[in-house]
């Protein structure tokens, strides 16, 4: 059995109520239509749970078969620096279907961010680092494609239909 | 299946129309072999897609990859143009399955490869080896325990 390697730590992106007892960890890619088609799905499952559940983000762009993943990566961490990671990345998976090179400022604009330190904080070889640290996160982890979820440290062997499905029975 | 320990079946393969790739050239070199059943399948395309990420990682450990399937030669190069692979696929295409029966990982059934992994170390020797459950992708976990292990010695 798979497990998360690191555990989460103050360094990930964390949605939701902190003591939940679900903790949902996503690997997941940008530009990865399977991950698109998740993203309505995880929405629909922190509506649903609400309280009960924890999620985190983590990278792992599979950067030779899709251009703009490793982008949009640094996109989401740069807007983390000035604290709005998840309104990026709701805005990169919204927009999935017309991703281009562009589109990264756009969004920066679109939700507010100072234009000019993201340009900055794209550029910087830290967040590259971090993603990277997500990516070898992942491997470790025993991560087989995107995307892949872990519930409270374990691989769940599923997409996040099952996993929605997965939710309903045990809180049943 | 070739277990931990056992002496790596050596090879000749095409690895594109004019290029054959021998296991024994690389002695000196960590040897990463990935047996799967097909390209283009589904499971398969995501796992080599994974590998093709992870070429840096395993340079890192000073090892080579090569997939494996019984695809022909034309097949794999049209496969590694699309998909945009940076290793080698080997052909093992004629006799039909050979190095796959070698290694153990030959499905007699449906004429293809099991999806198999092994790691080999510098002198030719297994020092790994896994057996995936057929529509399932293992990953790159093991592979880089294996190889993480081999770096201790």
């Amino acid at each position: 059995m798979s497990v998360l390697k690191p555990e989460i730590n103050d360094q990930d992106h964390i949605q939701g109520n902190d003591s939940a007892s679900v903790t949902i960890v996503e690997f997941g890619d940008y530009q990865c239509p399977y991950c698109g088609d998740a993203y309505p799905i995880m929405k629909e499952i922190e509506e649903t749970f609400g309280d009960q559940i924890k999620f985190v983000f983590r990278h792992f762009p599979l950067a030779n078969a899709h251009q703009y993943a490793f982008p949009a990566a640094i996109a989401a961490e740069a807007a983390a620096l000035q604290g709005k990671f998840w309104e990026m990345h709701d805005a990169l998976y919204e927009n999935q279907y017309r991703l281009n090179a562009k589109l990264f400022d756009e969004l920066a604009e679109t939700i507010g961010l100072d234009l000019e330190q993201f340009q900055k904080d794209s550029a910087s070889e830290a967040i590259k680092a971090r993603i990277e640290d997500h990516f070898d996160s992942g491997i470790r982890s025993g991560v087989n494609g995107t995307p892949s979820f872990y519930v409270n440290g374990t691989k769940f062997d599923g997409g996040a239909a099952d996993l929605y499905q997965m939710l309903k029975e045990s809180t049943e | 299946m070739l277990e931990k320990g056992a002496i790596a079946p050596d090879f000749e393969l095409n690895a594109t129309p004019d290029q054959k790739i021998k296991l024994k050239d690389f002695k000196g070199k960590n040897v990463i072999l990935a047996f799967y059943p097909a390209d283009w399948s589904p499971v398969c395309s995501d796992q080599m897609a994974l590998y093709n990420e992870m070429l840096n990682y395993f340079s890192k450990y000073d090892a080579q990859i090569f997939g494996i399937s019984v695809d022909s030669v034309w097949c794999h190069l049209a496969f590694q143009e699309n998909r945009k692979l940076h290793f080698p696929l080997l052909a093992d295409f004629e006799p039909k399955g050979a190095v796959s029966k070698a290694y153990g990982v030959y499905d007699d059934e449906v004429g293809e490869s099991k999806r198999a992994l092994f790691v080999i170390d510098k002198e030719g020797k297994i020092a790994w080896s896994y057996l995936a459950p057929l529509a399932v992708n293992p990953g790159a976990d093991g592979i880089l325990d294996a190889l993480e292990e081999l770096n201790k010695k």
